[in-house]
């Protein structure tokens, strides 16, 4: 929860409410990208931007070799797994299966 | 579970512990009054002993495991007030998984599972507004927890329910924050702590600046942290040298992440959405003045603890129970009566040892058997 887990902004999928599918790991999950955007940096110039998400919200950008560097380590605490997890039961929650 | 002996870094993090060892030895330290420098986060607790970075360290410094875990301080009313609402037929009731263990006064949310309430366990705030939307005839109620990292998420969740007009939606406000609270480790009598490694991710929302008081009033150094087990090990060695040189500041280690002025939409839709209570109860510490948000007025309509009537009874922690002193780092997890044996990760007594970033889980799943052994 406190640690997060670094994702590449895949697209953008509601400019208004400012939704971005992003590829974390390989999962791919809607985020909000409220907190990572700004006049100079809009919208739609986030595709391809390594983000920090934490529970579902983009909290800031990372480079490259952060984000890989992050992932590692987050792997070898067991967070990383851990957050994948809770991505894929929460899809499946959300998408109206058994919970 | 073994903690790390070798991480691909560990030729930089040797040089790094020689050069915190250099600093030591020039600064004559008496081996029975060590330097206590605390762990604000429990990320950093997480990281600190699944690396082992303790053991790596001279023996004339001390970490101390400070709060910084949302779970760890929740008290047991407020789990009981969340079972009395997932307990209530209409409502579906979400959650980090992290808070499904967390044992109430009677049961946690997981036995209340058990028992027929709907709880469901959630990745993100945004997802509990997705069930909102596909179960209308139902309550959906969020359980928001969480120091100032995940408190932009349930503020922006919130904004977002508004915009779109969902009204079956609430969220159980129960976030936290760390200022306040180190203010009240500061001020506690029994302090013996001479620095602080600073949260890395609270400090990414708030900025470096809320912590200034900690060096200009109190005199002690802060220094914001990374969670990599070179970040800790830079950041032990910054706050030492601060001490050798007679310096109190606050310095940011981890600048690639935590800007000085935080993060501007994510403060803006905080304080849109919350404001400081008077004070909130916190699991081992008691009552801390303006360490929580409730919803303002204006978002009553989204506030489960006006939708629903909540017992909102407090209740006193197990007798048997040191989380608090734990925690203030009067006593290490091992030294606590029920360490281990009427408390364990599987059956945990006290909050501390339900989380992974909890210190007694932590001990008692990396370093337990050692410490033991040590103090036989």
């Amino acid at each position: 929860m406190c640690l997060g887990i670094p994702g590449r902004i895949e697209r953008i999928d509601d400019v208004a409410r400012k939704l971005a599918t992003v590829d974390v790991g390989g999962v791919k999950r809607q985020v909000n990208i409220s907190c990572v955007v700004s006049d100079e940096h809009p919208v739609s110039s986030c595709v391809g931007d390594w983000v920090l998400i934490h529970v579902g919200f983009a909290m800031s950008r990372l480079d490259e070799a952060e984000a890989a560097e992050t992932l590692r380590i987050l792997t070898e605490l067991g967070e990383a797994q851990a957050e994948l997890e809770a991505m894929r039961l929460s899809a499946a929650t959300t998408m109206g299966a058994a919970p | 579970m073994k903690y790390l002996d070798e991480f691909r870094d560990s030729a930089k993090a040797s040089i790094l512990v020689r050069e915190i060892e250099a600093l030591v030895a020039s600064m004559d330290i008496a081996d029975d009054k060590p330097l206590n420098i605390m762990e604000v986060c429990g990320g950093h607790t997480h990281s600190i002993f699944r690396y082992g970075v303790e053991g790596m360290l001279p023996k004339q410094i001390e970490l101390v495991h400070g709060p910084g875990c949302p779970v760890c301080v929740l008290p047991m009313g407020r789990v009981d007030d969340c079972v009395a609402i997932a307990e209530q037929s209409h409502v579906i009731f979400t959650t980090f998984g992290d808070a499904m263990r967390v044992p109430g006064s009677k049961k946690s949310l997981l036995q209340a599972k058990a028992d027929g309430a709907d709880v469901r366990m959630v990745y993100s705030p945004m997802d509990a507004l997705a069930i909102a939307r596909a179960n209308p005839t139902r309550e959906v109620v969020f359980f928001g927890l969480g120091f100032e990292t995940t408190t932009p998420s349930t503020a922006l969740t919130i904004l977002q329910a508004e915009n779109d007009g969902v009204t079956n939606f609430s969220v159980f406000c129960n976030h936290i924050t760390i200022v306040p609270t180190i203010k009240a480790i500061l001020d506690s009598p029994d302090l013996r702590l001479d620095g602080f490694l600073g949260p890395g991710h609270v400090s990414m929302v708030i900025g470096t600046a809320p912590y200034e008081f900690i060096a200009r009033v109190y005199r002690k150094p802060m220094v914001v942290a990374g969670f990599e087990p070179l970040d800790i090990l830079q950041s032990i060695w910054m706050v030492v040298r601060q001490i050798k040189e007679g310096r109190a500041e606050i310095e940011n280690q981890y600048a690639r992440v935590v800007p000085e002025d935080g993060n501007a939409p994510a403060l803006r839709a905080v304080s849109r959405v919350y404001e400081l209570r008077e004070f909130f109860e916190w699991r081992g510490l008691g009552s801390i003045d303006h360490s929580g948000v409730r919803l303002r007025d204006e978002y009553a309509r989204f506030d489960a603890e006006r939708k629903f009537a909540i017992p909102n009874v407090r209740v006193a922690d197990p007798q048997s129970c040191q989380c608090g002193e734990v925690l203030k780092g009067a006593i290490k997890p091992w030294q606590c009566k029920v360490f281990g044996s009427a408390c364990t990760p599987e059956t945990p007594l006290g909050a501390l040892m339900v989380s992974s970033e909890g210190a007694c889980a932590a001990y008692y799943q990396y370093g337990g058997v050692k410490h033991h052994e040590a103090a036989e």
